[in-house]
């Protein structure tokens, strides 16, 4: 780079371009042109500030300044205020570090996420990557899973298991062959984490990745990811080319003279393929039905060998375990939640993002105190957190920490950490059968409570909307949910129920007959 | 028929080599057109039922030819937060079909989507690739008379 050269970035992520990042970097590189300004223009991804998106940033004196949101009618404009030298503008935000937004957060898993440029090799080493798999080579198998065990980490997918045991099962299992795979089907409503963290930071999935494949022997890795995500599929399979180039990747690990293979495998669609053992199936080319556990894939996964199920925040963030030690990353979190939730603040939102702090806090202090309550400014009426199968809070319950038992203390459940936020104006009824309708759409049909319950519960529903045997069905439909929960299979239909029971429970007032119009 | 089996052939010896094959004939054809069933059964020695049983149980493949461009609406609660359900209703009157269909110019094939991660933005519609966020029907109508 010409010494002089002011940097300038525009992310080049799927949320920043949905609201027109490619117009801002094009007219950046126009206005720049015809001024005469010469100028480095970076395509980072993005910080998760997504209410502030397309969110342009210039490097001054080593600092970051940031402005936005930023149109591409509006980039002369920045120009002609003197934005390269850091002036004041209508859009100005002064230092991004400095955003409360951002400063009172604690960045582990997304460390790097908006700041460098995700397909740049040198940018991630600058930024500490590959210190956890330098690390991590040096160690034996046992003692990588110690520390994976030591730090607490669990499960970030939903489930919440440990993953140092999960690793110790695999390490353990008889089998020659063994596979490290990651679920990036993230199917939840109001997540988005494990999408921004690929676009932005695909690195510390491959580099989590090695490392696993190094603790537990396995020399094959798959990540499903899903067709929905193209960009991230794109970024992901350039970066696995560059890190095999750079002999990060392949018959010899780092000089370690470990194999490590890894490969994106695309998703088709189907909900049903977040669940693991659905997944399995499908990556190995059949319908995604659930199978039946034990065997855990653990022990008995892909194509039957011993098999690593982890989601990509889980995998995301064992480099920053490896790198800094387990102590460093308990510190953070809550009771049996250690380390960070990367908590995504959606839907009915004012300022909608990605916040990553340690477990602990207050669903208030997320909603209200990040994201500024509604984006239409009336009253937060419910708040569904953990997905279309986590129930729908009430403001009554908006006290509850954040952390995985005392979430699930008053019914809910953190999952993959997606809040999605609903103002005054929502049908709580409409929601509730929308439960069911999904759930009966995502069916894989090998249980009957789920295949035939879900469809049952949308005709149930749409009777006591429309006022027929409105006391009787209520009670059927509460028949209906236990028996989803109690026998269905896997958590589709175990949990579809959940938000049914909780607009029951805590918003009846919408699930009665609608008055005619 | 030969360049499905060219197709089938190159990744038959992945392992678990369907779906990466099933994707890659939708890329070239924009579809999995039904003659390819036999094709694929008989390259990986798996029965016609077989993959068809996988064709069907995906969304995201289809097995008719699609419009000149795919338009996913996203469905899911996040969208349903900032008016999807309004939007869903705008979107099936303005192009005059519903889920699943093309507009009778072919210009555009509906689907429906539970999600696209864009779920701070919301409502969310993918136009083959790519995403747009906030679509108000205003929106909508702009990106569809554009494009």
């Amino acid at each position: 780079m010409t010494e002089g050269k002011v940097k300038i970035f525009v992310p080049r992520e799927t949320t920043a371009r949905s609201l027109g990042s490619e117009d801002v970097a094009l007219a950046i590189e126009r206005v720049a042109l015809d001024r005469g300004e010469s100028v480095t223009l970076v395509r980072n991804g993005s910080r998760g500030l997504f209410w502030l998106e397309p969110l342009v940033e210039v490097e001054i004196g080593g600092v970051r300044h940031a402005y936005g949101p930023i149109s591409a009618d509006e980039v002369s404009d920045l120009f002609n205020a003197g934005f390269l030298t850091g002036a004041k503008h209508a859009k100005s935000l002064g230092p991004t570090e400095d955003l409360p937004y951002l400063s009172d957060q604690s960045r582990l898993t997304f460390a790097r996420a908006g700041i460098t440029d995700p397909l740049s090799l040198d940018d991630y080493r600058v930024h500490g990557g590959y210190e956890g798999l330098e690390n991590a080579i040096k160690l034996d198998c046992d003692e990588i899973v110690n520390i994976v065990t030591e730090s607490g980490l669990r499960g970030r997918g939903g489930a919440a298991f440990p993953t140092g045991i999960k690793w110790r099962t695999v390490l353990t299992a008889d089998g020659e062959q063994k596979y490290v795979t990651c679920n990036a089907d993230e199917g939840d409503s109001g997540t988005f984490a494990d999408r921004l963290i690929m676009e932005s930071d695909p690195f510390v999935l491959i580099e989590g990745m090695t490392i696993a494949g190094i603790a537990v022997n396995a020399t094959e890795g798959y990540i499903y990811l899903r067709a929905e995500y193209p960009l991230a599929i794109e970024i992901m399979n350039q970066a696995i080319q560059t890190a095999e180039l750079a002999g990060l990747l392949g018959d010899d690990v780092m000089g370690s003279g470990k194999i490590f293979r890894l490969e994106v495998r695309e998703a088709a669609g189907a909900y049903i393929c977040g669940e693991e053992t659905a997944m399995l199936e499908s990556l190995e080319g059949k319908r995604g039905v659930i199978r039946y556990r034990p065997p855990l894939p653990a022990i008995k996964g892909l194509f039957g060998a011993p098999t690593i199920v982890n989601n990509v925040i889980t995998l995301a963030s064992v480099p920053i375990i490896l790198a800094r030690g387990s102590d460093c990353y308990k510190e953070y979190g809550s009771g049996r939640s250690r380390g960070t939730l990367t908590a995504q603040l959606a839907g009915n939102v004012k300022r909608g993002g990605l916040v990553e702090i340690g477990f602990g806090r207050t669903l208030r202090e997320i909603v209200e105190g990040f994201g500024g309550g509604t984006a239409t400014g009336r009253p937060i009426r419910a708040i569904q957190a953990g997905g279309p199968l986590g129930a729908y809070v009430h403001p009554s319950q908006f006290d509850a920490p954040l952390d995985y038992e005392a979430f699930s203390e008053i019914g809910a459940m953190i999952g993959h950490g997606g809040l999605v936020v609903f103002d005054d104006s929502v049908d709580m009824g409409e929601q509730a059968r929308f439960a069911m309708e999904f759930c009966a759409i995502e069916s894989c049909g090998k249980c009957t409570p789920c295949r035939i319950g879900s469809v049952r519960g949308v005709e149930v529903i749409d009777r006591i909307l429309s006022g027929v045997d409105e006391s009787a069905n209520l009670a059927l439909l509460r028949e209906l949910c236990d028996t989803m929960v109690i026998g269905s299979l896997c958590a589709l239909g175990g949990m579809a129920p959940f938000p049914v029971l909780s607009v029951m429970n805590y918003f009846p007032e919408d699930l009665r007959a609608r008055k005619p119009q | 028929m030969a360049l499905a089996r060219t197709i089938a052939e190159k990744h038959a010896s992945r392992p678990g080599p369907l779906l990466p094959i099933l994707h890659a004939i939708q890329d070239e054809f924009g579809f999995v057109p039904s003659f390819v069933v036999s094709v694929i059964a008989e390259v990986l020695n798996l029965s016609r039922a077989e993959i068809h049983g996988v064709i069907t149980f995906y969304h995201f493949f289809r097995e008719t030819a699609p419009g000149k461009k795919i338009l996913y609406l996203c469905r899911a609660e996040a969208c349903q937060a900032m008016g999807a359900r309004k939007l869903e209703r705008h979107v099936k009157e303005k192009l005059g079909v519903d889920y699943h269909e093309t507009t009778s110019d072919g210009r555009f094939s509906l689907e429906p989507v539970y999600c696209l991660g864009n779920c701070a933005c919301s409502p969310a519609v993918m136009i083959d690739d790519f995403v747009y966020g906030r679509v108000t029907p205003e929106r909508f109508d702009l990106l569809v008379d554009e494009g």
